[in-house]
This record gives structure tokens, sequence and C-alpha cells, in this order.
């Protein structure tokens, strides 16, 4: 049997069908190992993957033998690489550092149901991005959010409850306006299979229920994508969500509903419907540009750690959409790239402060006094992954900003206002990272006890010590996740010819 | 003719009524377990949607039997669809409502601005 | 060494070193101070040891990666950045000496941390001088922005955190609001930005939008401290006065004016940018910096602050060489980036050992100390000659290029400057120095005598180099030659 050919397959199953497995693995400490074992193996999966599509093809797969329109579809290319390799990287990075955190915050009885929650929110993640027809796309993008739901209720933190309230509410009402979307397109042509949509779109004589389907789901995927201002779940689903919960899902789980969108737009709408790109353009520009401007400022205000550092993912996200909607191969590839950068950057920022999380209840700015000299090495990897998010060069973050100016200056007359804008932003990310920069570095301690080193535990530093030099690393060689995102770029704006 | 052209989409207004209705539960309602049934009053609409859009004309049931020549069948697929739609919309009420446990046990209260108002 | 790891080792040998500091750093002080010393010294025998190849005319260079198609992470040794490259090692090894008097003898804390980042900014500069095109340079340019801010930072007060922040505040935002715009412009244009001899803009932009890429260039490396980008100087004046000496007379404030310099020969080429009309307002810039640098250095009272005043008017001076656009000028840049270090650095080390010796920070102070501190003054006056210049120092012998310059491209206003900024650097120099010799200490100060012997050993140093300069600048001046050789 040849395993390789079912590789897209396997990357749903192997977390889908442990997630229950790992319920049953009550004694200590081994739910986390078989989760971490499980979530290693995906990230493997995914390695081949990107091996297997670096050189710009698409690996087709068909679900129990049966071809595409009728059978379910799989279908992974360069942009669901670099998506795969984002989605199992950032699952993985954290499984393996959370033990020390999640055994602090969630009590032993409850760890394998968390953890087998884990897993299901990382195969609904997966599951959305290999899936290759419109319907299954909901069913794994429900699959992660019931599940993400639960992770991050799962805390100690009373106001995750609320949060997370709210974040259902959106989330579903995303979702709902999503699958409304695609019932209305599927009326019209009367398939579910993204290639075949494509394929008949222009076919399609009566238009409007068309372009109707491309704003609920335009709307519905910027909602659970965080695009601003439907933002206003993550700030609080993010700040009391169990630490960990956050790494995971900052690095990863609005990209993917992202991902969707401009896989959506670029896809099935862009090159049939007459005017769709002028149309996708003047929609999501204008939500960006606000979204990195508003939330940037927000965030220099913000008082509270991370939420500040939420605040900051939507403006980052706002980026991405940027990059989408300058409609240029370019322009997608920034996008692409900023992913996998800002996944990197903020992924790591959320484990420094995972680690900081350990020796200060309270993530106030202004409680955080001497932590430079308790933990000298968390704090020096904050201080990296938050210039990555600055965007200075030699680092991940620079990659994807320059990519983005260039994008901006080809796009045409207003080119160089994009740019203010870009640059403006970088400078109000210099102002809310050095805020906390100063805070750890130069505030007195609020305690009066004797200021020792007292790092966090070993394994959870190791790992972020790791993300903090991928930062850097990918700062100076960024051509794999180039690559990618190049070839991603290429067949979209080819599915938009 | 215009009237009877509106009243054939009859099935899609109502499809529309109760979308908004339920939507507008679900944002002004201070209630959570309000907001939930708001929810799945939104959600039955998109139900009501997909049932509608699998309706052919003079089709039925589509079981196959032996001896069955030129039967028009209703299209199953998006049947298929909404019942998993439905589960989804279950599961996700249930969730909804451990959640809403969970706020009472913890808050005391299920207002929302009684929630907001303790933190 | 082959020149090609010589590049590498230039910049990996510093980074090196600052790891070895901080571990060091743990176990015991003189240990510290041997890394740091080992590191300065291998990094002058790397950095020198590339001196023959370049005398000869070689430009080794090398690429580490292509990080996009066309931005390249990549070094190129030319005689500016050799220059600017040897001297800054060379002072790095005597601040080191100076450095350990200085921080030992006033028991400050957090000295780990202190050496640890003075290395890194080392590396940065290295990095800065032999860059090969503007991606690496601003790469290094930030590097060195961020590795300064905790040296600027380190007495972690409330006050000194706030300039800290203008400090940091100004550099970064000039650099990402206009140094990164211009980068990308001149990309966009040329389609490279690599640095080549006789320009690589020619012919690919016109005469208005020069003179703004020139302004982008120029406002944009605030670390040139061109009016009004100066700020951040005498705010970084909180950090100790090793970091003052080296890196805010030396390596920060000569990365600023070398950019500047570099961009103007291998970015615009000097030809090129003489005959847009549109590039002259920088001389008017430069010289508008000079006198009013100058004129505000007149009413300062505390002795750091002039000094960073008197640096921001001597900064301009090496722009408004460069701007001068003419070879003898573009050479006379080059020296007096070189002379003004060796006499600004003496100064610096002498206002850090009065402050050592008898934390005395104020002018008005200084009444009569020459006769407590005789080897200390001495060097004081020596630099403060030199910043004049007055031969026999190094400050003469810059000047009067950047004066054969200005009259070579008949450029009266240059000259005038010149001359205009003398007067003014003689009329705040000399009432100190005739203070600290003759007149009489107030009754009642603190009784004190010389600062620590490690301290005045590396001013008696750098004051023998200024004075050196002024008879053995033959070597500086044949290889800075190179850089317009054929040109003009």
């Amino acid at each position: 049997m040849d395993l390789l050919a079912h590789l897209p397959a396997l990357q749903v199953i192997v977390p889908m069908l442990s997630a229950p497995l790992i319920v049953l693995l009550q004694p200590r400490g081994l739910a986390w190992a078989g989760a971490t074992a499980v979530a290693l193996l995906s990230f493997a999966i995914a390695v081949s993957l990107t091996l297997a599509v670096l050189d710009g093809q698409t690996i087709e797969y068909a679900m129990g033998g049966w071809p595409a329109p009728y059978g379910i579809a799989l279908s992974v290319d360069a942009f669901s690489a670099l998506m795969l390799l984002v989605v199992t990287g950032a699952s993985t990075a954290a499984l393996l550092a959370a033990k020390p955190s999640i055994d602090k915050q969630i009590e032993l009885g409850r760890q394998p149901l968390f953890y087998s929650a884990w897993l299901l929110v990382l195969s609904g993640l997966v599951g959305i991005v290999v899936a290759a027809d419109a319907f299954n796309i909901f069913v794994f993008m429900e699959i992660s959010s019931l599940a993400s739901y639960i992770l991050i209720a799962g805390g100690p933190d009373r106001r995750a409850l609320p949060a997370v309230f709210k974040y259902l509410i959106m989330g579903t009402i995303g979702a709902t306006f999503y699958l409304i979307g695609v019932g209305l397109i599927y009326m019209m042509t009367g398939t579910l299979n993204l290639a075949d949509m494509e394929a008949r779109i222009g076919d399609v004589v009566e238009i409007n229920p068309v372009l109707v389907a491309a704003g609920f789901i335009t709307i519905g995927l910027a909602l659970k994508a965080a695009v601003f201002p439907l933002h206003v779940w993550v700030p609080n689903a993010y700040t009391h969500a169990p630490h960990m919960v956050t790494v995971f899902l900052a690095a990863c789980a609005t990209k993917v509903s992202l991902y969707v969108l401009i896989r959506f737009d670029y896809m099935v709408f862009q090159s049939k419907l007459v005017d769709h790109d002028m149309q996708f353009a003047m929609f999501a520009m204008p939500l960006a540009i606000l979204g990195i401007l508003v939330a940037s400022a927000v965030a220099m205000f913000e008082g509270h750690l991370k939420r500040l550092l939420a605040s900051s993912s939507v403006a980052q996200i706002g980026y991405i959409l940027l990059g989408a909607s300058l409609v240029s191969v370019i322009g997608l590839s920034a996008s692409a790239t900023h992913l996998f950068n800002h996944a990197l950057a903020k992924g790591g920022l959320f484990l420094a402060v995972a680690c900081l999380a350990y020796q200060y209840k309270d993530l106030r700015l202004d409680q955080l006094g001497g932590a430079s000299t308790r933990m000298p090495w968390t704090c020096a990897a904050f201080v990296v992954c938050g210039l990555s998010l600055i965007g200075v060069p030699g680092t991940a973050g620079f990659i994807s900003k320059w990519l983005l100016i260039n994008a901006a200056l080809q796009s045409g007359p207003w080119g160089w206002g994009l740019v203010a804008i870009i640059l403006i932003s970088s400078l109000m990310a210099v102002v809310y990272i050095w805020r906390i920069v100063e805070a750890l570095y130069f505030n007195d301690p609020v305690e009066d006890d004797v200021l020792t080193s007292s790092e966090a535990p070993l394994q959870l530093l190791l790992i972020t010590g790791l993300v903090a030099i991928l930062n850097i690393y990918f700062g100076i060689f960024p051509q794999v996740p180039l690559e990618l995102a190049n070839s991603a770029a290429a067949l979209l704006m080819e599915g938009a010819k | 003719m215009k009237l009877l052209e509106l009243l054939g989409y009859f099935n899609y207004w109502v499809f529309a009524i109760i979308l908004t209705v339920g939507l507008y539960a679900v944002i002004s309602k201070s209630n959570l377990i309000k907001k939930l049934i708001g929810l799945s009053i939104f959600q039955s609409a998109v139900f009501l949607m997909y049932i509608t859009m699998d309706k052919v004309e003079g089709g039925t049931a589509p079981i196959i039997q032996a001896g069955m020549k030129d039967q028009v069948f209703s299209n199953p697929l998006p049947q298929v669809l909404i019942l998993t739609a439905i589960v989804v919309g279950v599961s996700t009420l249930a969730l909804g409502l451990a959640m809403v446990v969970r706020i009472k046990e913890s808050y005391g209260t299920i207002e929302e601005n009684e929630i907001l108002g303790a933190d | 060494m082959i020149p090609e790891t010589a590049i590498l080792a230039a910049i990996v040998l510093p980074l090196a070193g600052a790891l070895a500091i901080a571990l060091a750093g743990r176990i015991s002080p003189n240990l510290r101070e041997a890394a740091t010393a080992i590191t300065a010294i291998s990094l002058i025998w790397v950095v020198w040891g590339l001196l023959p190849t370049l005398m000869e005319g070689g430009r080794p260079s090398v690429e580490v990666s292509e990080v996009l198609p066309g931005l390249s992470i990549a070094f190129k040794v030319e005689p500016l950045g050799m220059l600017f490259a040897a001297l800054a090692s060379g002072l790095w090894l005597i601040n080191s000496i100076y450095s350990v008097g200085y921080m030992r003898g006033n028991n400050e804390k957090n000295q780990t941390r202190f050496f640890a980042c003075f290395a890194l900014a080392l590396s940065a500069t290295m990095g800065i001088a032999f860059a090969g095109n503007l991606f690496t340079l601003f790469l290094f340019y930030e590097l060195l922005t961020l590795s300064t801010y905790p040296l600027v930072a380190h007495k972690g007060d409330a006050a000194t955190v706030r300039s800290a922040r203008i400090y940091l505040g100004v550099l970064l935002s000039t650099s990402i609001g206009l140094f990164l715009p211009a980068i990308i412009w001149t990309y966009m244009a040329a389609g490279t930005g690599d640095f080549t001899a006789g320009g690589i803009l020619a012919g690919k932009l016109n005469d208005p939008e020069i003179g703004l890429l020139l302004g982008l260039f120029v406002f944009g490396i605030g670390k040139a401290a061109v009016m009004p980008m100066h700020k951040w100087l005498p705010a970084a004046m909180v950090a100790p006065t090793p970091v003052s000496a080296l890196l805010h007379a030396v390596a920060v404030v000569k990365a600023g004016v070398f950019a500047i310099t570099k961009i103007i020969v291998y970015i615009f080429g000097i030809d090129f940018l003489f005959a847009a009309p549109s590039s002259q307002w920088l001389l008017y810039a430069a010289a508008f910096t000079i006198i009013t640098a100058s004129l505000v250095a007149m009413r300062q009272t505390n002795i750091k602050r002039l000094l960073a005043y008197s640096t921001i008017a001597q900064l301009s001076y090496v722009v408004m060489a460069a701007a001068i656009l003419k070879p003898l000028a573009e050479v006379g840049a080059a020296i007096h980036m070189v002379a003004h270090a060796f006499g600004k650095i003496t100064l610096f080390f002498a206002a850090g050992a009065i402050y050592v010796a008898s934390k005395k920070t104020e002018i008005a102070q200084l009444r009569g100390i020459g006769k407590r501190m005789p080897w200390t003054m001495a060097a004081f006056t020596i630099g403060a000659l030199s910043m004049i210049g007055v031969p026999p120092t190094a400050g003469f012998v810059s000047k009067w290029y950047i004066l054969a310059g200005a009259f070579e491209a008949n450029n009266l206003i240059a000259v005038f400057t010149i001359i205009g900024s003398t007067v003014l650097n003689a009329a705040y120099f000399l009432p100190i120095l005739y203070m600290v010799w003759f007149e009489q200490e107030k009754e009642g100060g603190k009784e004190h005598g010389e600062a620590p012997v490690l301290a005045v050993l590396a001013l008696c140093l750098t004051a023998l180099l200024t004075l050196g300069f002024f008879l053995f600048n033959g070597p500086v001046i044949e290889l800075e030659s190179q850089v317009v050789k054929g040109l003009g």
C-alpha cells in the first residue's frame, strides 16, 4: 500500500481519530504525550506534503475512491501546504511547550478531555485547509470552532465564559452566513466542489444570486477571520483563554478563515464574475486599512499584555487582507508570506507571555516590573519576536512588510498612500511593543521581594527560544515560505484569470 | 403577474423573514438563553432555504425501487447537507447552553449587562 | 586569513564576544573583561588585516543570503568602509580599557549587560561599515539603534528611560518613516541597491526627485543628526560616558555620516548629484546645522551636552564636505570622520574621568581643575584644539582638505561656514581652557586627584592619536583618494 498517496486524507484523519482515544489516556501525563505525538505526526505529514507540492503541482485526493464531483475531494496545493505548515507547526510547538502551563491551569482529571478537544481543533483546521468542497469546509469549520470554544472556556478564568459565549454567537452567525452563500451558489451551479463551481459559474445566466452569495460568504468568513470591524470577539477570547490555547489559536485559527476567504474570492468568483476584483478590492481594502490603523491605535493604549497582543493580531489580519485586496501576484504572495511570518511572531510572543504568566498572576503592563531580572531569557525571546512583529530588518516580519510595500507600490497611483499607512502602522507597532519592553526592563517590581532569576520551566522556555530563533532564521533565509507563497499566489491569480 | 411572481418565491420570503427575526433576537436580547433561541431561529431559516431548493416539480422522495421508470425525484443532496447542518446546529446549541449553565454558576446571572458589570 | 572570511569574521566575532561576555559575566568580572579585551584585539587583527588588500586596490566581497530576489545580505569592503571599520575597532580596544576603569570606578550596576551590548553594537557597526548594498546597511543600522538602546537606558531611572525613549523614537521613526521609503524608491528606480562606483541612479531620476530622494536619505539617517533630526544626541548623553565616547562620538554618529557619504558617492554618484540643482539644499542644511549647533553649544552649562552639540556641528562638517561634491572635499569628509573621532573621544574620556574623580558635570565647576588632574586636562586641551582646528592636531588636516574642496568648487558658502564655525568653536572651547588652567578653584571643594589609571591611560592614548594624525595621515589620505580616483 502506498501510504504516501493517502497523506492528504491522513492529515485530517489522524488527529480526528486520535481525539476520542486520547480521552482514554487517564494516567498522569499520558494524554499530553499522546496528543503531542499526534501533533508531531501531523506536522510530519504536513512537511512531506509540502515537499511534494514545492514544485507548484497540486495533489488531488478522492475519498474512498469516489471521483471528484460525486465523492468527497481533498486537494493540496502550495497555498494549502503553507497553511498546513502554519497550523500543524503552531499546534506542535504549543503542545510541546504546553505541559507545565496546562498542568498549572487545567485540573488533572479534565486534561484528557482538554487534549482531545485540542486535537479536534487541529483536525478541523487542517480539514478546512485540505477540503476541496464548500460544504466540507463548513463542517470542518464548525468542528474546529466548537472544539475551540471548549478550549478557550477550559481555563480557570471565569471571564473566559462570557467571552466564549460571544465568540460562539458571532462564530455561528459567520458560519451560517457562509452556509447561506454556499447554498445560493449550489442553487445556481448545482455543485459544491470548488473547482466545478469555478468552471460552471461562468454559465450562470441570472447573476444576482451569485453576487448575493459572494457577499454572504465574504462577510461570514470575515466574521470568522476577525476582519475589522467584525473582530470584537477576539480581544476577550484571546485574553482569558488558557495561555497555551492563545498561542495555538492566535497563531492560526483566524488565518484559516482568511485562507478560505482568499481561496473563495480568487478561485471561485474572481474569474467569472465581471468586476469582482474591483468589488473585492473596494470592500476589503478600506476594512484592511481601518483595521490596521484602529487596532494598532487601540493596542497603543491597552494596558493588559494579552489584550494588547490580541489587538495587534487584528491589525495584522488587516495586513494580510490588504495584500489580498491588491489583486496581484505580488500582493497575494505578500499576504501568504505574512500569514506564515505573523504566525511565527505572534506565536512566539504568546509563548513568551505563557512563560511570564508563570511568575506573574496579573499580566497588566504595570504589574510586570522586574521581569527582565527574573526571566532574562523569556524577555530576550519576547524582544526578538516583538521586533519581528514590528518588521525590523533581519527578522521574518520584515520580509512580508517589504513584499507588501512593493506590492502597494506596483498597485498604481495610490501606492505611496498605502506605503505611508504601512509605515505609520509600523511606527505604531514600535510604540506598543516598546511599552511592553519598558515594562519588562525598566519598571520597578511591584512587590518588594528579592529578585532572583526564576525562569519558566525549561520545556516551555526552550520552545519559546526556538520560535524566537526561527523568527531570525526566516528573516535571513526566507526561501522556503517565500517559494510556497509565490507559487500559491501564482495559482490563485491563475484561478482569477 | 408581478404579484404572482413574488408569491412564487414564498419560501424564500419566509426564509428571509425568519433569518432577520433570529438575527434581531440575537442582537437585541440581553438574556443569554434568549440569544441562543434567536440563534436557533436564525439557523433554521437556512434549513428552510436548503429544503426549498431541493424541491423538483413533480418529484417524489428519492428512494429507488425496483421497476421505477422515468420517475422524477427531489434532489437528495441538499437534504443530506441540511441533515449535517442540523446536527451542527444542535451541537452548537448544546454547547451554548452548557456555557450558559457555567456562566450562571460563576456569575449567578444570565443577563449580559449584569455579567459585564460583574468584572 | 582570506579577505572574504575576514569580512564575516569581523561581524561574527563581536557577536560571539557578546555571548562570551554574557556567559563570563556570571563567573567573574575579570573573566568578562578578559573576554572583551580578547574580542577587541582579535577584531583589530581581523579588520586591520584587510588593509593591505584594500591598499592594493582589492575590493573583497561576500554574499550571505539572497533574502528576496534582488535584495540580498551582502558585504563589500571599499576604502570608506575600511576606514570606518578600522577606526571603530581600534578605538573600541582603547574604549574598553577606559570602560573598565570608568565602570568600576563608578560602581555601575549591570556591567555584564553593558559590555555585552557594547560588543553587539560593534558587530552592528562592522556590518554598516562593510555593507555591500542599501538593504544590508539598513539592517545593521537598525541593529545598531536597538543594541545601543540598553546602553543609553543603562541607569534605568525614570529620567533616563524618558531620554532613551527619545533616542529610540527619533532614530527608529526617522529610519522607518524616511530612510526605508528612500531605500524602496531607490530599489524601484534603479532595480538594485548595490554600492557601485559612480552611482546607480544616473539617468534614472529627474531633477526635483533627486533633491527629494536625497532629503529622504539625509533626514532618514537620523544618526547623522542633521537638524532638525538631532534631538536624540543630547538625549543620549544620559548614557555612561564610555557609551557617549565610543558610540556617540564615533560608532553611531559616524555610522550616520558614513552612510550619507556612502550614499552620495556610491548611490547617487558625485558627478550626477553635482549636475542636479535640486541637491544644493543639502549644503545649506548642513551649513545651517553647523552654525546653529555651535551657537547652541555656547549656551550649554553641562560638559557632556556641550560636547553633544559640538558633535552635531562636527557631523554636519562631514555632511557638508560630502555635499560640496568635489573629490578633495570627499577625501576631507572621510578624514574628518577620523580626525573628529580622535578629538571627540578624547574630550568625552576626559569628561568621564572628571566625573569619576570628582563627580563634576558642569562647566562652571571646572575652575582650576587642571592642577588636580594635569594629564586628563592636557588631553582635554588637545581634544579641544583639534575641534577648533589648530595645528598640530588632527582637526587641522581635515579642515584643510574640506576648505581646499570648497575652493575647488568655488563654494563660498562652505568657506564662510567653516571660517564662522571655527570662530564659534574657539569661542566656546577657549574660555573653558582658560578656566581650567588659569583660574582659581573655589574654596571648600572636594579633594581629589586623577581618575583611575586605566581611564587616564586611555585618554592619553587618544590624545596622542590626535596629535599623531597631524603628522602621519599619509596612508589614510592615500586610501581615501581611491574613492574618488578617476573622478572629477
